[in-house]
């Protein structure tokens, strides 16, 4: 479906930040691109949108190029939606979803009845029905990231891009935006996301793409990437993977340098390594225990 | 048990065409109407020779009222500077309203953005060192403005035109604009400064017909573009990226909307010197009554911010009578503490 070929994209024409790089994505599938800050993922993103120009190489959709299409008739293919969007003050739900509709709108027809229907089940697919008059800013950030998803589906596209989606966002409101981007896909939206919660991206996603200084250092599906090596690889840090006691997909847990522990019984032996856990009650517990 | 939406816009449907307005201006906009008719017929009424308001109607209505002065009054010194007065205040408004809405700043208006600094070079330039007809200077406004604009957009272009610069190069740009002018009239000489001053402090004294005429096909014209552009403008609104996934091309409409907000500005400064404030308050308390999207906002906008400068105009008339103060002066009195509150409200937030 989208496919990236020797793909180059900077800001500045001096730093390149994504470097030569060859991608392909399969239609209906979650793609989360992951990897330590700075290494290319959101400029990837802004690149297959087209909100960066390439410097070099193709993003094809469908076997067209992104970046020869006309304006409009991408935006009814791919949708984006930006990390963490503001929405002016006042703009209420039903506003911002309409504004979904506007590749498929022109001068002298601005409101069709398909429009509002097609809004409206925006509304519904996001739960967001009875909110439809609230503005936007009075909303909690789960909504609120819901409500500009629901614009994103008032797009009608087959593509959705979502930069971090879940930034910023307490965790039970990320895991509702995350069920809810599942559910889309289910219908048969294909999506490619920027992740930063790497067990997030292997619980939601079909294929996980590792990115390092512009590159890509492994892809596939979540068993084959997230192995302690490619983690070591791509954030370089230390960690250890496990099976997520929920979903049996691999949960990565970082070692690190120093941690508090509760104390063991083999610690509380040892008064030595217990002097930087001060005396509180915890560690009586544990020494009792 | 499915609650379906009712979205707050009425729809227009002509066979293929539709277009939307929103629920609240229907209302919003009829109160405006009738409080500007009260403020004109209360304005044309008041002065040295009082005619009472019902001889002001008929009047305008072509009835007569058995009093021959009543039309000479009322068409030729009232009318045309109150109608000016109103024509000037709408296109401010909406220069504004276009400008916040471009920029994502709610507190850009012609004035901070340096084009109606340009404005003011161009023409007080002109009244001191050429002697030119007066007839000109609304022309040599104009060209002002439009140079100042261009210059405004070629500096803070780099790539693209991030709304950030293009405010932050205005304020520059327009600062040493106001600095140039000011030099002028420090250094020229005396009668041409005295013009000169008076035009800068924006009066809408001694319009005629003809500015009215100018006013209102250039108003027809910007003001049908900037409604035909909302989809675009709230698009816009929602930040580059996003306006961008979706299809509009930011940097081309923004071109537009910016050429049609300083066509609107520089009209409206050509024919009444500069009036700030006018176009930085009507467009905020109009956002307050009809929300932020421009279907409604525009049309509210550009009603509010001819009632406004009315008024502006009336009080002028009113308090020193049987001098006046300039309509620039009194729309600063009314405006800036209106401002001082806004920022109150933004930092209690």
């Amino acid at each position: 479906m989208i496919d990236i070929n020797n793909l180059s994209l900077t800001y500045d024409n001096k730093t390149i930040i994504v470097h030569e790089l060859d991608l392909h994505l399969e239609a209906g599938s979650i793609t989360a691109l992951v990897g330590s800050n700075g290494c290319g993922k959101s400029t990837l993103l802004r690149g297959i949108s087209r909100l960066l120009k390439p410097l070099d190489g193709a993003v094809l959709l469908e076997g067209q190029n992104v970046h020869s299409m006309k304006a409009r008739d991408l935006a009814r293919k791919l949708g984006i939606l930006p990390q963490s969007p503001v929405a002016p003050e006042g703009l209420t739900v039903h506003e911002l979803v309409a504004q979904g509709r506007y590749p498929h709108q022109s001068w002298f027809q601005q409101w069709s009845q398909e429009d509002e229907e097609i809004v409206s089940e925006a509304l519904r697919t996001t739960n967001l029905t009875m909110f439809a008059d609230r503005p936007v800013d009075t909303l909690s950030g789960g909504q609120r990231q819901r409500a500009w998803i629901a614009m994103a589906l008032a797009q009608q596209t087959d593509v959705l891009l979502l930069d971090e989606p879940t930034t910023y966002l307490d965790m039970a409101y990320q895991m509702d935006v995350l069920d809810l981007l599942d559910e889309l896909n289910e219908q048969g939206r294909t999506i490619i996301m920027v992740l930063h919660d790497l067990n997030q991206a292997a619980r939601y996603a079909d294929t996980i793409v590792a990115l390092r200084g512009g590159q890509i250092v492994a892809q596939g599906d979540p068993q084959q990437v997230m192995t302690p090596e490619n983690i070591l690889q791509v954030f370089g840090l230390k960690a250890e993977v496990v099976t997520d006691p929920v979903t049996n997909t691999p949960m990565c847990i970082p070692i690190g340098r120093r941690r508090r522990a509760p104390k063991t019984a083999s610690q509380a032996e040892n008064p030595d390594a217990s002097q930087d856990m001060g005396q509180n009650g915890r560690v009586k517990m544990s020494i009792l225990s | 048990m499915q609650k379906t939406t009712k979205p707050i816009w009425h729809t227009l449907r002509v066979g293929r065409f539709s277009f939307k307005q929103d629920r609240r201006m229907l209302p919003v906009f009829g109160v405006l109407l009738l409080l500007g008719i009260a403020i004109l017929v209360t304005s044309v009424s008041y002065g040295d020779f009082d005619i009472s308001p019902l001889d002001v109607l008929k009047t305008i209505l072509g009835m007569d009222t058995g009093n021959s002065r009543h039309e000479l009054v009322v068409f030729t010194f009232r009318l045309p500077r109150i109608l000016v007065a109103f024509l000037v205040g709408s296109a401010l408004s909406v220069s504004g309203t276009i400008l916040q809405g471009i920029t994502r700043n709610p507190l850009a208006d012609p004035g901070i953005l340096g084009v109606t600094a340009g404005a003011s070079l161009a023409a007080v330039a002109t009244i001191v060192w050429f002697d030119v007809p007066i007839e000109w200077l609304p022309f040599v406004a104009f060209g002002g403005a439009l140079l100042m604009a261009l210059t405004i957009f070629a500096v803070a272009w780099k790539g693209g035109s991030a709304p950030v610069r293009l405010i932050l190069v205005g304020v520059g740009l327009g600062a040493v604009a106001t600095a140039l002018t000011n030099l002028m009239l420090v250094f020229g000489e005396i009668n041409a400064v005295q013009e000169a001053t008076v035009w800068l402090a924006g009066s809408v004294y001694g319009s005629n017909w003809q500015h009215v005429q100018t006013l209102v096909v250039w108003l027809i014209v910007l003001l049908t573009i900037s409604i035909l552009m909302a989809r675009q403008l709230n698009t816009l609104g929602l930040g580059d990226d996003t306006a961008r996934g979706l299809g509009l091309r930011v940097e081309l409409q923004r071109v537009l909307l910016l050429a049609v907000s300083v066509a609107l500005a520089a009209v409206a400064v050509a024919v009444a010197g500069t009036i700030g404030f006018v176009g930085l308050v009507a467009p905020h308390i109009a956002r307050r009554l009809v929300g932020p999207s421009h279907e409604g906002l525009i049309p509210t906008a550009a009603l509010l911010g001819g009632v406004l400068l009315m008024l502006a105009d009336l009080i002028g008339r009113w308090v020193i009578s049987p001098s006046e103060l300039p309509v620039g002066v009194v729309a600063a009195m009314i405006g800036a503490p209106y401002f001082a509150y806004l920022l109150y409200q933004t930092r209690n937030k």
